[in-house]
């Protein structure tokens, strides 16, 4: 649905982050049915072909993940989609990626869990996502969109952070982000997709020497060397990447910290207390991974009695982040429900008159 | 005078790893005199297994990918599909390609990928020391069947490529073996067909060699050979399958 006046279309936060991904110049999707993504599957089988690139459903996650890491591989952006025990299933995958160095996309639109769980919107696997994952010492980059609007722009940011450090980089969403519909503004985000040069790309071994993509070092010491080339990478994104937005902080006397979807009920509370002429502040961090601890070392440096709240929807995953940040120097409470609970407004503010 | 054999150009001039009277040295050989003679070299991306084969690359002088466990055909599918200009192949041996990867396989062939496909079957895993494969044969002794595969408990040897041979889409398949001279000769036309079907477009090709693992056999080289020939071929029959 276009309205001609403002160039807004009304799309849902899956279809949004499929035409950002094209926007953005990725080129290849494997994916495999799960709900709650279906819808940004079924785009890419749509808009994929007409972008010139290349779409296939895949026999499993694990396929999926596998024919993503050839793509890449090969030089070209690729992405792949799914949800929570989709994702586990990409684990594999996603630690040859990491390994090979090579750069690519992944979302997860969360749903319940663990197992089958069900497919209401939850926060749960943020652990799985910033803590590794798959086996080895690795990182992603993972960045958490909270609207349909910031879903479409993050898929740029994504696909170069990804061929920057030519890294693995997971946009975690959950299912009500992606099922959201809400107004975009695609046109006027849209811009050429950056261009990134690929010497370690194979593409056939005309003029030069011949290319590897690979994970195995099995000479003595070379995998440790290897691995300390990965550490000092991720300290570098850990320096350089660490992004959050923040609103009424300078004054808060209490922090909330909830990303995604949560962030905006959260959101809410804080205009409510606000309202009430409570000193209420939110901090919502939009990299995951590396988790923006600077901003909270700054306010505990500048305020000993601040206090946070961390929010989730999930039983205390993201708050061993904040309270890593804080270093002990504040005091931090939490709030969490999952498995279809989401916490409310309601639910925010009383947790809130309790602390302070 | 002419130079009748060299050394091929696709063949870095390294030495082995692979164990006294393997057949993996023997096929890296043929793959890379194939490329050569089909003058594709520069155009190859192959993709190279888990197991004994992981290190391929170190042998073959062209671009390379590695996999994940029997995911070759994953990752060979979408880069066929994004470079249908390059001439992709993968190497698998059976525990990659019929037991962890068989669904990689299957969907792989079903979908009618225009790529090839290597299969080397020594119905044992060798890099992980010997333990019974999909298509350890009946009565075979290996790290985990002590006593022989009995088929009441591990099934019968899987015969991947008469399975992919009922494919439609699926258009060469061939098993061949390396247990002496006249066969080796055999196994490179059947891998200069491959190579040459997916030049011409014409789909989906798979060579399975059967291919002797005397380490894990438990025999010389030349007992292994002649192993091949004797048990190996009457489980496995060679010859065309489609």
């Amino acid at each position: 649905m276009e309205d001609k006046n403002n160039n807004k279309i009304l799309i849902s936060g899956n279809e949004a982050i499929a035409q950002g991904a094209i926007d953005a110049g990725c080129r290849f999707y494997a994916g495999y049915p799960i709900t709650p993504q279906n819808e940004l599957t079924a785009y890419m089988s749509e808009h994929m072909k007409q972008a010139g690139g290349v779409f296939i459903q895949a026999e499993s996650e694990i396929s999926a993940i596998s024919m993503v890491y050839g793509a890449s591989g090969c030089g070209f952006r690729a992405m792949t989609s799914s949800s929570s025990p989709g994702v586990s299933l990409k684990q594999e995958g996603i630690s040859y990626i990491a390994a090979a160095q090579l750069p690519a996309v992944i979302v997860n639109m969360m749903r319940g869990g663990p197992g089958l769980g069900n497919i209401a919107p939850a926060q749960s696997d943020y652990f799985q996502a910033t803590k590794g994952g798959g086996h080895g010492d690795f990182h992603c980059l993972v960045l958490a969109p909270s609207n349909v609007q910031e879903a479409y722009d993050l898929m740029s940011d994504a696909f170069d952070l990804a061929d920057k450090y030519r890294n693995p980089v997971i946009i975690l969403g959950d299912g009500m982000l992606g099922q959201v519909m809400e107004p975009l503004e695609a046109k006027s985000e849209k811009r050429k997709a950056k261009k990134f040069k690929k010497p370690w790309a194979l593409t056939g071994c005309k003029g030069r020497p011949a290319n590897v993509v690979k994970s195995f070092y099995m000479a003595d010491g070379a995998l440790e060397k290897f691995n300390l080339i990965l550490q000092k990478k991720y300290r570098s994104m850990r320096q350089k990447e660490q992004r959050c937005a923040v609103s009424f902080i300078s004054d808060a006397k209490l922090i909330i910290v909830a990303y995604g979807s949560m962030a905006r009920i959260a959101e809410g509370a804080v205009n409510t207390l606000r309202e009430q002429g409570k000193k209420v502040g939110l901090i919502r961090p939009v990299t995951l991974w590396p988790f923006p601890e600077k901003i909270f070392k700054q306010l505990t440096l500048k305020n000993k009695r601040l206090k946070f709240l961390a929010v989730e929807m999930s039983y205390g995953q993201m708050v061993e982040d904040v309270r890593l940040s804080v270093s002990g120097k504040a005091s931090v409470e939490f709030l969490g429900r999952a498995g279809g609970g989401i916490p409310t407004e309601e639910e925010i503010i009383k947790k809130i008159k309790k602390i302070c | 005078m002419d130079k009748i054999y060299s050394h091929p150009k696709s063949l870095r001039n390294v030495s082995t790893h692979y164990c006294a009277g393997c057949g993996h040295s023997m096929l890296h050989k043929l793959v890379a005199q194939v490329i050569d003679e089909l003058d594709i070299r520069e155009k190859i991306i192959a993709v190279a297994p888990v197991g004994c084969a992981v290190v391929a690359y170190d042998y073959w002088d062209f671009d390379c990918s590695e996999s994940a466990h029997g995911r070759a055909m994953a990752v060979a599918t979408a880069i066929k599909r994004l470079r249908p200009e390059n001439i992709v192949f993968t190497y698998q041996g059976d525990g990659d390609l019929a037991a962890i990867g068989t669904a990689e396989t299957l969907h792989a062939a079903n979908r009618g990928e225009n790529i090839t496909v290597i299969f080397v079957n020594n119905a044992i895993y060798g890099m992980t020391g010997g333990q019974m494969a999909p298509t350890t044969l009946t009565g075979q002794k290996t790290a985990t069947t002590i006593n022989g595969r009995d088929p009441q408990s591990e099934g019968y040897p899987l015969k991947i490529s008469e399975i992919l041979a009922t494919l439609k889409a699926v258009k060469y398949v061939e098993r061949v073996a390396v247990h002496d001279a006249a066969h080796i000769i055999k196994t490179k036309s059947a891998i200069k067909e491959a190579f040459l079907n997916q030049i011409n477009g014409v789909g989906f090709s798979l060579v399975e060699v059967l291919s002797p693992c005397p380490t894990y056999w438990g025999m010389p080289p030349v007992k292994a050979a002649a192993w091949v020939k004797d048990e190996m071929t009457k489980e496995f029959p060679l010859g065309r399958l489609k």
